[in-house]
């Protein structure tokens, strides 16, 4: 996806291609990374796995669900929740201003929350308030990685980022790596998956998606895949430079990912938290001190 | 007369008329009265000046140099006998050397002094007067159908409302004085007197946490006052100028250090850090007062005094490090404030702690001073002044109802005060989220600082994380949807629901007109101050707006939802009857109950607050020796 939308911007297509092509394809990518995901998380675990497509088949089985809701309004919620996480990504892969992408991202995870909070369910309610003290645990570096970004480039748009030509991965490596942690939060993987686990292997009871079935829980699913996609891409951003190389680093960060969650289980939230506020402390502030007085 | 000197004497003549006419029906008709006339009236002004650029009188007489002198003597001699009283002898020592520093620079310069211009207008008085205008007096006619319940349900506390309205007035038109003053003594004058206000109005219980949270303020209010008329003197006895256009054009060694002491004075009066306990005392007052004087308006008379010093941070040789220190005192007051709001349980300390920390934000943004970062500071000013008002106002309204303003009180709001609650979500979504106002502003604030100094967004970037925390535990609160209990009436006054209603709406409106305000108020100012201006990308303003539609238009599809199947929440397979109820151990049904996080190990006041206020202290010390070397 990213190469693709790459190769727009680069080809001075029309924004609203990129757009489009992000809302069809990005589902299908994030759908198949997804696949991917269990099948090598099986293989780490000496099982042989669900075949490649099983995320699809979950999801067009769930959408048949039978429609049962606590309140109406969470269902409104997370309808918010997937059109925010599509316009972040629209935004993102259009060229537009990263920070403002990422508010969007905020917004879209603070409906998530708040869909869990209106249906007065005590397992959704500890997932919320753990979903919030993710929130809080990797924004700080977030912001610190658009920052360093606009040091290095002079703008804070994708485009232009994408479009500079030193690899960013060279003048932002402390960004680089502390993005790569908050990453674990944001990717739901072990050990910091303390508001939900991303694959039901840790949990019965789903800390912020306990009270979501049938076509919100699908509606949830395919905002995350939206989500990933987005990630990934800000992942590329690091190596943009070179396009193909930005991808491959896309692809082993994902590994290592898989390969942290199979091997890591669940800490503390208070871990997750001093944690994350620490490596963006050292790692990103680090950084940016470094290009400030450089 | 021309409208600047009938908005400043307008709301003292009401005052007076509140003072001496104790009848309630005669009291809300003039309130609203007022309110229609001080509106229209701060609307006429714009209509008059706002193309205009900055417009300067020359209005004034020694006479009334003399009037204005008397009455502060007066003033602080009544203020010092009732510290006296108290035995509140710090107060009466500030008092004394603010008085006597007056009074020696009257009597030796007195006859030297000639200002060219006493009055100026220009599009940031506009944008003051306009916030004081219709802020201001919506909250005084809330405070009409307020203290009437107030007094309901403080039956001990004796009813002083005819001098509580009279008090109100009297700063309004301290506030407009202080917002269209270009001589510096008429400023502090103005100054001063928003601070006894303050005074009066946070003891107006009279018990004695009141008395004794008053006396802090006024402490510390003094104090700045201290270092303002010292700021007065230095700057005339050097540069010959007590006029406020004239600071940028001044010579660094003689500008300096007023500029600091002026700074200094700004702080205290914003409750930056070391002296944010007297804000968070004050929230002892009725809630009309918090709205009025401790987040919409006079805290903001020291953010817009350091906002007027930031052309000398910006231009003047070494301006810059002074300017640097003041932002930094903003930065940390932001970060902490942000955090400590985490642990506070009371909705009133939270909304106290949040206002800090945007007034920091502000100081962080004027104190830096560059174009981009004035202009974030302005919008923050707009949008703080009317989403914290609808805030602690609806904070007020429910507490009447509910009994209590504890957050964890406010469970299922939304069901059974609907109307508030919506009113509080705007608020709330007012002041953290895309696309509403704080957002936009914050999000200039990022991109300014990253040019001009990155290390300063550190702060803000830890500190909006700590933002988004405490506020989105408020709002999944206010609209978890519980079964609304059965003897729950809720009948709010009418005087209450419209300000609550205007302010609700004007939250809104102001968001998706910001960019007009932006162009035509905010951008020729700018551009007149520092030859260039800030300019929203057309795209990225296109994105917000449909974003901020988007939010409006969203909830219809709730109206659509049809034949869904409601199941009660899942409670590990026990659920009983009555839903919000369980079978605990022993067969004995439990009532679900869920509290937040506080997280007092981590944020909680005794911990951050004194690191706070030690380094903030260092910061002005540093800064003020920095000058004076």
């Amino acid at each position: 996806m990213s190469e693709l939308s790459t190769w727009i911007t680069v080809n001075g297509l029309s924004t609203w291609i990129a757009v489009i092509l992000y809302i069809v394809l990005a589902p299908v990518l994030g759908g198949l990374i997804a696949g991917i995901d269990r099948i090598i998380s099986a293989r780490m675990q000496g099982r042989v796995g669900p075949p490649l497509l099983q995320p699809f088949y979950d999801v067009f089985k769930l959408r048949n669900k039978q429609n049962m809701v606590v309140n109406k309004h969470q269902k409104f919620y997370i309808l918010c929740f997937l059109i925010f996480v599509i316009i972040t990504g629209s935004i993102f892969f259009a060229g537009g201003d990263l920070l403002l992408a990422i508010f969007a991202l905020t917004l879209a995870s603070i409906f998530l929350i708040i869909a869990a909070y209106s249906t007065n369910s005590p397992y959704a309610y500890i997932g919320a308030e753990r979903e919030m003290l993710q929130m809080m645990a990797y924004e700080p570096m977030v912001i610190l990685s658009v920052v360093g970004m606009y040091m290095v480039t002079k703008s804070f748009n994708s485009l232009d980022i994408a479009l500079y030509d030193q690899p960013l991965l060279f003048s932002l490596p402390g960004i680089f790596l502390g993005f790569l942690f908050i990453l674990t939060i944001k990717f739901r993987k072990s050990p910091f998956d303390i508001s939900m686990s991303h694959h039901a292997h840790q949990e019965i009871v789903r800390g912020v998606i306990t009270e979501f079935s049938g076509s919100e829980l699908a509606m949830v699913e395919i905002a995350h895949w939206y989500e990933n996609v987005f990630l990934l891409g800000m992942v590329c951003l690091f190596f943009a430079s070179s396009p193909v190389i930005g991808i491959v680093l896309a692809l082993v960060v994902y590994f290592l990912e898989i390969f942290i969650d199979n091997n890591s289980s669940r800490l503390k939230w208070q871990f997750t938290l001093g944690s994350a506020w620490i490596v963006a402390l050292v790692l990103g502030v680090g950084n940016i001190a470094y290009l400030a007085f450089r | 007369m021309n409208t600047v000197q009938f908005l400043v004497l307008f709301p003292v003549i009401v005052a007076i008329l509140l003072l001496v006419i104790r009848q309630q029906t005669f009291r809300k008709l003039l309130v609203a009265a007022s309110t229609v006339i001080l509106t229209g009236a701060s609307i006429y002004l714009i209509v008059q000046y706002f193309n205009s650029g900055a417009v300067y009188f020359a209005f004034g007489s020694h006479l009334l140099d003399l009037g204005i002198f008397i009455l502060e003597v007066v003033l602080a001699v009544v203020i010092a006998l009732l510290s006296l009283k108290h035995r509140q002898y710090l107060a009466v020592l500030l008092m004394l050397i603010g008085a006597a520093l007056t009074v020696w620079f009257e009597l030796t310069y007195g006859n030297q002094i000639h200002t060219t211009y006493n009055l100026f207008v220009d599009n940031l008085s506009l944008i003051m007067a306009l916030i004081i205008g219709i802020i201001g007096s919506l909250i005084a006619l809330f405070a009409v159908g307020y203290m009437k319940d107030y007094h309901h349900h403080h039956e001990n506390i004796k009813n002083r409302s005819s001098f509580f309205f009279f008090i109100v007035y009297v700063f309004l038109g301290a506030m407009y004085g202080l917002v269209f003053a270009n001589n510096l003594m008429w400023l502090y004058f103005f100054w001063e007197i928003t601070t006894f206000c303050s005074f009066f109005l946070i003891g107006y219980s009279k018990d004695e946490t009141a008395i004794k949270n008053a006396f802090k303020a006024l402490k510390m209010n003094l104090l700045g006052g201290v270092g303002f008329s010292g700021a007065i003197i230095l700057l005339f006895t050097q540069a010959h100028t007590v006029e406020l256009n004239q600071l940028s054009g001044l010579a660094s060694t003689v500008v300096l250090l007023p500029v600091a002491l002026l700074a200094f004075a700004g702080l205290t009066k914003s409750a930056q850090m070391p002296f944010s306990s007297w804000l968070l005392g004050a929230m002892v007052a009725p809630t009309p007062v918090s709205a009025l004087l401790h987040s919409s308006t006079m805290v903001k008379a020291g953010v817009y005094l350091i906002i007027r010093l930031s052309p000398v941070f910006a231009f003047v040789d070494g301006g810059s490090m002074v300017g640097l220190f003041v932002a930094l005192v903003g930065a940390v007051t932001f970060l902490l404030t942000s955090c400590m709001a985490i642990s506070q349980v009371d909705a009133k300390r939270v909304l106290a702690y949040s206002t800090i920390a945007n007034l920091g934000l502000i100081v962080v943004c004027a104190g830096i001073g560059t174009y981009e970062l004035v202009w974030a500071a302005i919008m923050l000013v707009i949008f703080h002044a009317i989403a914290k008002s609808l805030l602690f106002l609806s904070v007020g309204t429910v507490e009447h109802h509910l009994g209590g303003r504890v957050i964890e009180l406010m469970d299922g709001l939304i069901t059974k005060m609907p109307k508030v609650a919506i009113g509080m979500v705007i608020g709330i979504a007012g002041m953290f989220l895309a696309p509403f106002g704080m957002l936009i502003s914050k999000w200039a604030a990022i991109e300014g600082l990253v040019a001009a100094n990155p290390i300063l967004t550190v702060f803000v970037a830890f500190g909006s994380a700590a933002t988004l925390f405490f506020w989105t535990k408020w709002l999944g609160k206010l609209i978890m949807i519980k079964e609304k209990p059965a003897d729950f009436t809720a009948k709010v006054p009418g005087t209450e629901a419209f300000t609550l209603g205007s302010l609700a709406i004007l939250t809104v409106a102001i968001c998706l007109l910001f960019p007009l305000i932006s162009k035509y108020s905010l951008e020729p100012f700018i551009a007149s101050v520092y030859g260039q201006t800030y300019l929203l990308s057309q795209s990225n303003v296109a994105i917000l707006l449909m974003m901020m539609v988007l939010v409006l238009v969203l909830p219809l599809r709730l109206l659509t939802y049809r034949g869904l199947n409601y199941k009660p929440q899942y409670l590990a397979g026990t659920n009983v009857k009555e839903k919000e109820k369980f079978y605990g151990s022993l067969g004995v049904t439990q009532e679900v109950s869920m509290k937040s996080l506080y997280l007092n190990t981590i944020f909680g006041e005794a911990k951050l607050f004194p690191l706070g206020v030690a380094a903030c202290i260092i910061l002005i010390v540093v800064m003020i020796g920095v000058v004076m070397l």
